[in-house]
């Protein structure tokens, strides 16, 4: 076989279609931008993770316990090393007396040791050298920002004022995102307890760092807080163990990034195929010509798999390209999520592995049309024969094609994912959704053939008929740009749904204030200030904290040694803080079991009612006897009755509730919740009630609502931006698509016009196709994204989803006249120039 | 005389749907040497389909083909490219030039596939280009010829292999009168330099009466087989 020939003939034979193989080119081009960026962005990611270790944790070692570390622990501790930081977390409520403004906060009092790795940074710099100040904090930049709080300006947290020295810019293994859920305040740990808060109803975190001394086992360290941890109820946590989570936390992200850009590359793929059939379709006669020279059945394959080959490869390699630079661009939308300095690199490794999925993709995807060259007889030069590609190739061969179609999107999916079954549903989903698109377009071509009334003008019959006639784009735009349209739809309305479960915006009778840690002898003083705003105390729960001792005459530390047990650690160890009342309210149905809302007895058990996944989760069902440790008091219950809750509600809702008539006399403390007309009174109001009861926590629903939008956005930003990839790539391939049969559809119109038609008709012809076909694109893949919200909500989220048409009307616009604009593009020019001259242009 | 292509009980049958059509039916003949033949008959008679046959360009569904001693029907379709490489040359009423070669490159296919040195395939494209009178139009694309031009480029690809047989199917069926004599006038006078047999599938019968031969095809087999005598040949 003459190779040089071979080569000589293929670059000969794309003379006149290198613009068409460019497009080709176009679809695989942002797949694999999409794969490079994002392989390269997690390499880059681990990297810059395997870099920063120990600035993780800012330490070597953190145990962490909900109270003060038990002796031993403390005495163990000791034993390792005298490089010790400790610290204590809590939220409560930040005053800022300069402007009166008041924030729920993240209190964080530590001992200036602390980061014993990595850097505390600080705006202004030189801010940090004064940490050990006894009455210095550090408050978050963005709220200083956003409250307009300077250095110097002060802050009261309980009882204590505070300067403030500086902006808190970056915390060692922390990511921006921590700040969302609060502002972050670093206070000194001398003096806290002053602050009159520890004692009063918060919860607690006690941390304390070690900095190991050089040759240390860390291993056998882990082994021994592993003995201990469960009989001295703490939980640590060591670099090796923080590495791993926030790795995993990225592989999973990125994976499922990958594989969002992998339907990309697949439609990519989609598109090559369907352009080399147009493309080889044309060939025909060249190829009849050849074999009837001479040229043998492999000769003439591999003129045109050359071709393909490289423009697979200059694809890929563009692609390449494009996903470094894109990958810089990556890094500004998660940072704010991930807990290290993201190094950016040129990750070689990735770039090849794109290149490689490019061009394998580009092949197996080309070569279904172009096995079809082999089987072209040379007979077709004495006699035209209309032949069907696909029918000329043997059922072998097809079968093997898709064999190895499916085991590699099954394969690359578990290499993403990690896992075969979910690897398999992801193919499964992929083939179902593509089955359904062909189906419709079979459809329609169907449907388009018999239905079209003779009654119609002539325009909307040919406009119409386009979408059935050979060469006709229905099945490519339907698949492609469908497929894109249902990826990034459900993308949207997914992100939408979610976000409506917590717009509780507008809604009257919900509580928009929430207040925790009243104390009892405050109680009467908050609720008072409340009504003299002129507001309704909407609820008004009394909480009591409490741990579970037993269950079914098993101590909860037995249960746990069980190797065989059911119950979930969680459950049984958590801190529970429980109410009492007489009734179930709105947002609780009673699911099993009766509700008993008083006793009058204390030396019979009393009857509980417990929400239905704890019951779950500590593995008990209804009468089953558990003993609760009410701040040393044993107080025996069982359980009469199991309750759903709507936990998406602003009100205090509980896993345990307790009849009236039991816990009234322990120590307790209150929540209230309040209904305020606006901003303005809400603020007031938080700041009135703050100054009087500095322990007293509000939790503002609006600023919730505002933060966790902002949260839901950025995260959903993050996967639209590569499922946007798929939208881009549906319109290349519909791009390209078009200009393949550019040369028809040029035939056709010039002989419309010969035959007298005037050029508005034939334009308004291609308006009816094309609109008509985005049209039915753009609504099946709305429909699908629909079906598939609607899946996710049920399965994921228990959310009945109900879509908002606004947007999908809008959506629908906006892709329809995409479809019309790039269809219409490549019509232009034809009608100007007179039909022969265009012809011969086009015809070599 | 020695015989460069026998026809031994050819046949070959379409079907459609259930229905069978032998559109060469049992032909028998033999083509001699260095011989110029006519195949004619009206259109459908399966004169075409027979000329496929012929040239390997398409199987028989029974009997035999045997060219220069070869008997096609036990070779493959790659094997047979080969034999129509080596040994065959054809001419297309539809001119059949690659759109996307030049007049030069698409004369140069047949002896390029051959491996020969570039050089030498130029020279011997440019001298039968210059032949049938387009060597100022060696680099224009088919589109830029008219249908006469087409044809020389075609011609002058069927001889630049020093082919031992050469098919044409109604080569002047395309082009006006004047042009269809100039190329009449072109293939008889480079099949008689170049020693080549010539087989032309035609229905016109002006032409036919050009040649030493012609084999009258109707339904499928031979209607008549007339033979001009060598005294009738020297003066054609």
């Amino acid at each position: 076989m003459s190779w040089k020939w071979i080569f000589a003939m293929a670059w000969r034979d794309s003379r006149s279609n290198r613009r068409k193989l460019f497009l080709y080119m176009g679809a695989i081009i942002v797949g694999v931008a999409a794969q490079v960026a994002i392989m390269s962005f997690r390499e880059n990611l681990n990297e810059s993770i395997n870099n920063q270790t120990k600035e993780l944790l800012g330490a070597d070692l953190q145990v962490q316990r909900s109270a003060p570390l038990q002796p031993e622990v403390v005495a163990y501790l000791d034993s390792l090393s005298p490089n010790q930081a400790r610290m204590i977390e809590f939220n409560s409520m930040a005053y800022f007396p300069k402007n009166g403004a008041t924030r729920l906060s993240q209190i964080m009092a530590s001992e200036p040791e602390f980061p014993f790795y990595g850097t505390l940074i600080t705006n202004p710099k030189e801010a940090i050298n004064f940490r050990t100040q006894s009455n210095g904090a550090y408050i978050d930049n963005r709220i200083m920002l956003q409250l307009d709080i300077h250095v110097g300006d002060s802050v009261k947290i309980g009882l204590n004022t505070y300067h403030i020295l500086g902006g808190i810019i970056d915390i060692p293994g922390q990511s921006m995102a921590a700040s969302f859920l609060g502002p972050r305040i670093i206070l000194p740990f001398d003096g806290i307890e002053t602050s009159g808060l520890l004692e009063r109803g918060s919860r607690l975190l006690y941390t304390t760092f070690v900095k190991y001394p050089p040759n240390v086992d860390a291993k056998v360290i882990v082994e021994e807080l592993e003995a201990m941890k469960d009989t001295l109820s703490f939980g640590f946590d060591d670099v090796a163990e923080r590495q791993n989570e926030i790795g995993e936390a990225v592989n999973y992200l990125s994976n499922f990034l990958n594989l969002v850009g992998f339907i990309a590359l697949l439609l990519g793929g989609i598109g090559i195929a369907s352009s080399i059939f147009v493309y080889v379709r044309q060939k025909i006669s060249t190829i009849a010509i050849l074999r009837c020279l001479g040229v043998s059945s492999n000769q003439a394959l591999f003129i045109y798999l050359i071709q393909a080959l490289f423009m697979g490869f200059m694809g890929s390699l563009f692609g390449a390209i494009l996903g470094s630079l894109v990958q810089l661009y990556l890094p500004v939308l998660v940072q704010d999520f991930i807990p290290v300095e993201i190094e950016l690199f040129i990750s070689w490794s990735s770039i090849l592995l794109g290149l490689l999925t490019g061009i394998i993709i580009s092949t197996t995807f080309a070569l279904i049309p172009l096995l079809a060259v082999k089987k072209i007889p040379p007979l077709f030069t004495l006699r035209t024969a209309h032949i069907k590609l696909l029918q000329v190739l043997d059922n072998a061969t097809k079968s093997l094609l898709t064999l190895f179609l499916i085991f590699g999107i099954v394969g690359y999916a578990w290499l993403m994912l990690q896992d075969m079954l979910t690897a398999v549903y992801f193919t499964i989903g992929l083939g179902v959704c593509l089955l359904i698109l062909t189906s419709i377009s079979v459809l329609i071509m169907y449907m388009a053939r018999i239905f079209i009334p003779s009654s119609w003008t002539y325009e909307w019959r040919q406009g119409l008929a386009n979408l059935y006639r050979p060469n006709n784009q229905t099945t490519t735009l339907l698949l492609t740009f469908g497929l894109g349209v249902t990826l990034i739809s459900s993308l949207y309305l997914t992100q939408d749904l979610l976000l409506g479960t917590i717009n509780f915006e507008g809604e009257d009778e919900l509580p928009n204030l929430a207040m925790f840690d009243i104390q009892y002898d405050q109680n009467d003083g908050v609720n008072e200030i409340i009504t003299n705003y002129g507001l309704d105390v909407m609820q008004n729960v009394p909480i009591v904290t409490m741990r579970l001792e037993s269950l079914q005459g098993r101590t909860t530390q037995e249960i746990l040694n069980d190797t065989n047990r059911v119950a979930k650690r969680w459950a049984l160890n958590r801190e529970y803080r429980s109410t009492y009342r007489d009734s179930l309210i709105e947002t609780e149905t009673l699911l099993e079991g009766e509700f008993i809302g008083t006793v009058n007895s204390l030396n019979a058990p009393v009857p509980i009612s417990i929400e239905i996944e704890l019951m779950k989760d500590l593995g008990a069902s209804i009468g089953d006897t558990l003993i609760w440790n009410v701040q040393g008091i044993p107080i025996i219950s069982y359980i009469s009755s199991t309750r759903e809750v709507n936990w998406q509600t602003p009100e205090p809702n509980f896993f345990v509730v307790f009849p009236k008539g039991v816990l009234e006399p322990a120590p307790q403390f209150f929540a209230t919740t309040v209904s305020t007309p606006n901003q303005d009174i809400s603020l007031s109001l938080q700041r009135e009630i703050v100054v009087a009861y500095p322990n007293v926590s509000a939790i503002d629903v609006s600023q919730i609502v505002g933060t966790i939008r902002e949260f839901i956005d950025r995260i959903t930003f993050v996967i639209q931006f590569i499922g946007f990839f798929s939208i881009v790539t549906g319109l290349i391939v519909l791009a390209g698509s078009a200009a393949t049969s550019r040369f028809q559809r040029i035939r056709e119109s010039v002989l419309l016009r010969t035959l007298g038609a005037n050029k508005n008709q034939v334009i308004k012809i291609q308006i009816i196709e094309y609109t008509f076909l985005g049209v039915i694109a753009a609504f099946i893949g709305l429909f699908l994204s629909i079906v598939t919200t609607l899946i996710i909500g049920y399965f994921f989220f228990n959310i009945n989803f109900t879509p908002n048409f606004t947007i999908i009307f809008i959506e629908a616009n906006v892709l329809i006249l995409l479809v019309l604009f790039i269809g219409l593009l490549n019509t232009r020019g034809i009608h100007a120039r007179p039909p022969l001259e265009i012809l011969r242009e086009e015809g070599t | 005389m020695f015989k460069i292509l026998q026809v031994q009980e050819l046949t070959r049958i379409f079907k459609s749907g259930s229905r069978e059509l032998a559109v060469v039916n049992k032909v028998n003949f033999d083509i001699e040497i260095g011989s110029v033949n006519a195949i004619v008959g009206p259109s459908g008679s399966g004169k075409t389909t027979l000329l496929g046959l012929c040239a390997g360009l398409d199987k028989p569904t029974s009997g035999e083909v045997v060219l220069q001693g070869i008997p096609l029907g036990s070779l493959s379709e790659d094997e047979r490219a080969k034999v129509r490489n080596k040994h065959i040359g054809f001419v297309f009423q539809t001119f059949q030039l690659i759109p996307t070669l030049t007049a030069i490159e698409n004369v140069m296919v047949p002896l390029e596939l051959r491996g020969d040195s570039s050089k030498k395939v130029k020279d011997r494209a440019k001298e039968l280009l210059n032949e049938v009178g387009l060597g100022d139009r060696t680099h224009h694309y088919p589109t830029q010829l008219s249908g006469g031009e087409q044809q020389r480029v075609a011609i002058a690809r069927a001889f630049i292999n020093k082919p031992k047989i050469l098919f044409a199917d109604e080569p002047t069926g395309n082009l006006d009168t004047e042009t269809g004599q100039h190329i009449e006038h072109l293939i008889f006078n480079l099949n008689k330099s170049q020693k080549t047999t010539l087989v032309l599938v035609t229905h016109d019968l002006e032409l036919a009466e050009k040649c030493d031969r012609i084999i009258k095809i109707k339904n499928g087999k031979i209607d008549s087989d007339t033979r001009k005598t060598i005294q009738e040949v020297s003066q054609l």
